[in-house]
């Protein structure tokens, strides 16, 4: 038996009934990258040793009876959560050898748990990107076809996953960079309501919006990370403080009674015709296990690009202002005054689309713009939450596709930003909104590639977005496809 | 002039007063003034990638206070803003202050004016924002260098309405708020360490003008008598500028001490664009009714209503209330000292006259005074027993300053204690009487005046320590007889 080609919730078993030590595991893991990363380049760093101790003493936790259901389970994690001592890239130049002096909230929990962190996962350069090919350390590829992009931003999570280079990874989304990877790799991304999970840590791209989330080969796998990574932190006053249930054992495979919303706006001309199928043949699975399918409409999501493309630049600009040479990251060779330092060091460490970005959020906050651009976008930001409210008073979850289109070529958009932006077309609401949305493989197009769906629940209805997905893996198996490499 | 009969001054002030919190506004690093570089700071001060600010608690106590006391109107619902610049010794590259919804608004402040008149100050603002760390450039060859141990330390922003009409207006205005900062212990006050700073936003106009004139703003005033001087500096420069037919150019100055004058700054072209934005890593801050309530019942007695009470209940002048309620060591010198039973009357004219008068002498505060509230008391309680006369109790006062000794020892110790006893005070009489004769008959002729000479030496041939009304009553009785 291959220990890398199981789920987490049999890892966990194995691991429990000593079927296997945590160190076989990680160390087949870490065998698997050292053969299949450098074809894909799903991790910007490997941490060995670092897994190896912590596998060591997962195994001890699981001798004396004090593990938990992540003891011993190899994971990676994007590498804009800050680990100690370990360099966190964000990947970008200006952080290509930063070792933060403090540990984020998610990888210290996953840390307390027994998790295995074999390593950070490549990446957009701070977060900001669909495809991601604006990482410094080179565009990651996906395993269903490597002369194709695995989506971004949390391209290197999503890949590692479908690779089988973990067992379960963890990304972020802010415009839905955990759930359009997801889609583009067969594999399972679960973006939580905002504040479900702190953001201490985790490098900020645009604050109101960045959500930490899991990735898995199931949902019920999703839901065993969740479990662990959720909850209120006081180091994150927009972290909330409500309860955590216990996702797995809310996991069922009945639907009946459950109303699942199809919003007509997500059905629109441009999408891959071959996508609309695959909802409608999942729309028909959800009906086959008892759900009501309901249409619904959500009228502004046609503003949400020009929204997000206001809102997460905004903030972005700022956020990345304390990147200027002073303390820490890249700073110039020899700079002879501050501008130039500033100057160069932002010039020489950051990519194209993080400059364009930064001029774009710099653009709308200036005087005599704000009023036009920032509070026009928050008035419309309510406006799409408010669309989202209305339909949960009908329905109990929404059902869309999660992109558009299949996985496109490598260097196929990098050059048109808007056709790139395009790509967050069904995913950026349910940030605007605040809202938990799940992406799951539901189909594959004509040439094999994997299509995604999303499932969207209102505010911390996590426990059954996971079920319905699950349901929904228990009656499929599009989620255990595997590309061949 | 700054008193021209054409011209009147227009001045606003904006403060920023640090926060007396234990720790800093968004992370647990203490703010403890003068500590060696780059000791006080953490991840979160220093704005590492990734970290998020927690709003100190404490701090809102105190702007409620704050507020509070200037009977300003505190928001139910207030938002924290971003306001972006570059800057190294500014490490997340903005800084986190209050805009559109600051925590309090519409305050006020009344000021006694020399002329007698009380005039109303308006506050139109008072927000918490973070204070930035501090650049060092002299005797450094080719670079700077950063210290962010101040990077954190709460601020709060008080800003006035532009109702000031001189310097001596901004000066009193200035006195009255820190005064009432220190009433709250929530600020220390101290402007050489800059944990009380002061801009002036100054235009003029002639009199009758109804609209404002093109104002400056006057930067780098570290007290206040500079910021009189840089505000009576810069009304004249508008004012010639304005009768030689120029234009007033709106900027901000630099004032320079050392020159007495101001240089310009930057002006309204290079103004920074601060782009703020609600601050997305803190929630809207919600203050309950039930909290100001709870604030507002842990107020102090607050200088204004001190005043009051000292010249209602206590009888004082309102100039000497204004005087011991100025601040609040002063008014709480008074009150002990009446505490070890002086008479109020009594106490605030040795503390205004005499112990001020040496204070002031000697360039000290009162907090610095050798001489305690209870002694002043004790001294005080000495001359109201008899045992001193007023006179006697100066020298005390004076030998107590110098050996912080208790005013019952220096009494015993020198043999001041006033002697009543009628039978030694007859005795030194008849003497005085025996040894000048002359002086008697003068009396007995009709010349009463002379019986302070008398007076004079009976308390010499006692070295002042007889009692006065005693030697009167005595001398008296036997020249009539």
């Amino acid at each position: 038996m291959d220990p890398t080609q199981i789920t987490l919730v049999q890892a966990h078993a194995m691991l429990r009934s000593r079927q296997i030590s945590a160190r076989e595991l990680t160390t087949a893991f870490l065998e698997r990258i050292a053969r299949i990363n450098p074809i894909i380049n799903a991790f910007i760093t490997v941490d060995g040793e670092g897994a190896m101790a912590a596998a060591r003493m997962a195994d001890e936790r699981l001798a004396q009876g004090t593990a938990t259901p992540m003891t011993g389970i190899p994971v990676g994690v994007k590498d804009l959560f800050c680990t100690q001592h370990l360099t966190t890239t964000c990947g970008s130049k200006m952080l290509a050898r930063f070792r933060p002096p403090y540990e984020s909230t998610v990888t210290r929990k996953l840390k307390e748990a027994g998790a295995v962190i074999l390593g950070k996962t490549n990446m957009d350069e701070f977060a900001m990107g669909s495809s991601n090919e604006t990482s410094w350390f080179g565009p990651v590829r996906n395993p269903w076809d490597i002369r194709r992009i695995p989506g971004g931003s949390s391209g290197g999570s999503a890949a590692a996953l479908a690779a089988r280079l973990a067992l379960a990874t963890i990304g972020s989304d802010t415009g839905g960079s955990i759930r359009q990877p997801a889609a583009l790799t067969g594999t399972t991304g679960l973006k939580p309501t905002y504040g479900r999970i702190s953001r201490f840590g985790m490098i900020a791209f645009a604050s109101s919006l960045d959500q930490a989330g899991p990735m898995a080969w199931s949902a019920a796998d999703a839901a065993m990370v969740l479990q662990v990574i959720a909850g209120h932190d006081a180091m994150d006053s927009t972290s909330i403080r409500d309860d955590v249930p216990d996702y797995s054992a809310h996991l069922s495979t009945r639907m009946e009674g459950l109303r699942i919303g199809i919003p007509a706006e997500y059905h629109p001309e441009s999408l891959n015709p071959e996508i609309g199928q695959a909802l409608d043949e999942a729309g028909r699975v959800f009906g086959a296990l008892g759900a009501t399918l309901v249409p619904v409409s959500l009228p502004h999501t046609r503003h949400a690009i020009p929204t997000y493309y206001i809102i997460a630049p905004a903030e972005a600009s700022s956020n990345l202002a304390r990147f200027d040479g002073v303390r820490f990251g890249h700073r110039c060779q020899d700079p002879v005054d501050l501008k130039d330092m500033y100057t160069r060091t932002r010039s020489e460490g950051f990519g194209a689309e993080v400059k364009r970005r930064i001029m774009l959020g710099t653009y709308v906050l200036s005087s005599g713009y704000y009023d036009a651009y920032y509070r026009k976008a928050q008035k419309v930001r309510r406006l799409i939450a408010d669309d989202f409210h209305q339909a949960f008073q009908k329905v109990d979850l929404l059902l869309t596709p999660t992109t558009p289109g299949t996985a496109f070529p490598l260097g196929e958009k990098i050059d048109d930003p808007v056709a790139m932006y395009l790509s967050d077309l069904f995913t950026i609401n349910v940030n605007l909104a605040g809202l938990p949305g799940i992406s799951i493989p539901c189909g594959s197009d004509s040439q094999g590639l994997p299509i995604g769906m999303q499932l969207i629940a209102p505010i911390l209805k996590e426990a059954p977005l996971l079920s319905a997905a699950h349901a929904f893996q228990t009656a499929t198996s599009w989620h255990q496809r595997k590309p061949e490499l | 002039m700054a008193n021209d009969p054409l011209y009147e001054t227009i001045i606003g002030l904006e403060v920023h007063a640090q926060m007396l919190t234990r720790s800093k506004i968004f992370c647990g690093c203490s703010t403890t003034f003068g500590a060696e570089a780059n000791t006080q700071i953490c991840p979160v001060c220093a704005a590492f990638p990734g970290v998020l600010p927690v709003l100190n608690r404490e701090l809102v106590q105190m702007a409620i206070k704050t507020g509070l006391a200037v009977h300003g109107t505190i928001r139910e619902r207030s938002e924290f803003a971003r306001k972006n610049y570059f800057y190294p010794d500014l490490p997340a590259g903005y800084q986190i202050s209050q805009f559109e919804l600051p925590i309090i608004e519409r305050g006020e402040l009344t000021l006694d004016l020399e002329s007698g008149e009380k005039k109303r100050i308006g506050i139109t603002r008072i927000h918490m924002e973070v204070d930035a760390g501090k650049s060092l450039h002299e005797g450094i060859q080719g670079a700077s260098w950063i210290d962010l141990n101040r990077t954190g330390t709460p601020l709060l922003e008080i800003v006035s309405e532009p109702d000031l009409r001189s310097s001596r207006e901004a000066g009193a205005y200035l006195k009255k708020l820190r005064s009432i900062l220190r009433y709250l212990q929530v600020c220390d006050g101290n402007m050489e360490e800059g944990s009380f700073r002061c801009d002036a936003n100054v235009s003029v106009r002639r009199r009758g003008d109804t609209r404002l004139g093109t104002r400056t703003e006057l930067k780098n005033l570290n007290s206040i008598r500079n910021v009189m001087r840089a505000i009576d500096f810069e009304a004249d420069r508008q004012i010639d500028l304005l009768e030689s037919g120029g234009t007033i150019v709106q900027e901000t100055r630099l004032w320079d001490a050392n020159l007495n004058t101001s240089r310009s700054m930057r002006g309204k072209e290079e103004a920074h664009d601060y782009r703020y934005f609600p601050e997305p890593d803190l929630p809207p801050l919600v203050i309950t009714r039930e909290r100001i309530d709870a604030v507002a019942r842990q107020l102090p007695e607050l200088p204004d209503a001190k005043a009051i009470r000292f010249s209602r209940e206590l009888g004082l002048s309102e100039y000497d209330a204004g005087v011991l309620t100025s601040s609040r060591e002063m008014a709480s010198f008074f009150e002990e000292t009446v505490q070890q039973g002086a008479h109020p009357k009594t106490a605030a004219n040795w503390i205004t006259v005499e112990l001020l008068g040496r204070l002031n002498r000697e360039g000290l505060e009162i907090e610095q005074s050798a001489v305690t509230p209870r002694r002043l008391g004790r001294l005080i309680g000495l001359i109201q027993s008899g045992d001193i006369s007023g006179k006697i109790a100066k020298q005390v006062f004076e030998l107590m300053f110098e050996t912080e000794a208790d005013p019952e020892r220096i009494v015993a110790e020198r043999g001041l204690k006033q002697v009543s006893d009628t039978g030694a005070i007859e005795a030194a009489v008849d003497k005085v009487l025996a040894e000048n004769p002359t002086q008697v008959q003068q009396y007995r002729e009709g010349k009463t005046k002379v019986a302070g000479f008398l007076v004079g030496q009976v308390m010499k041939a006692t070295r002042g320590k007889a009692n006065p009304a005693a030697v009167n009553a005595i001398l008296q009785a036997k020249l009539s007889g």
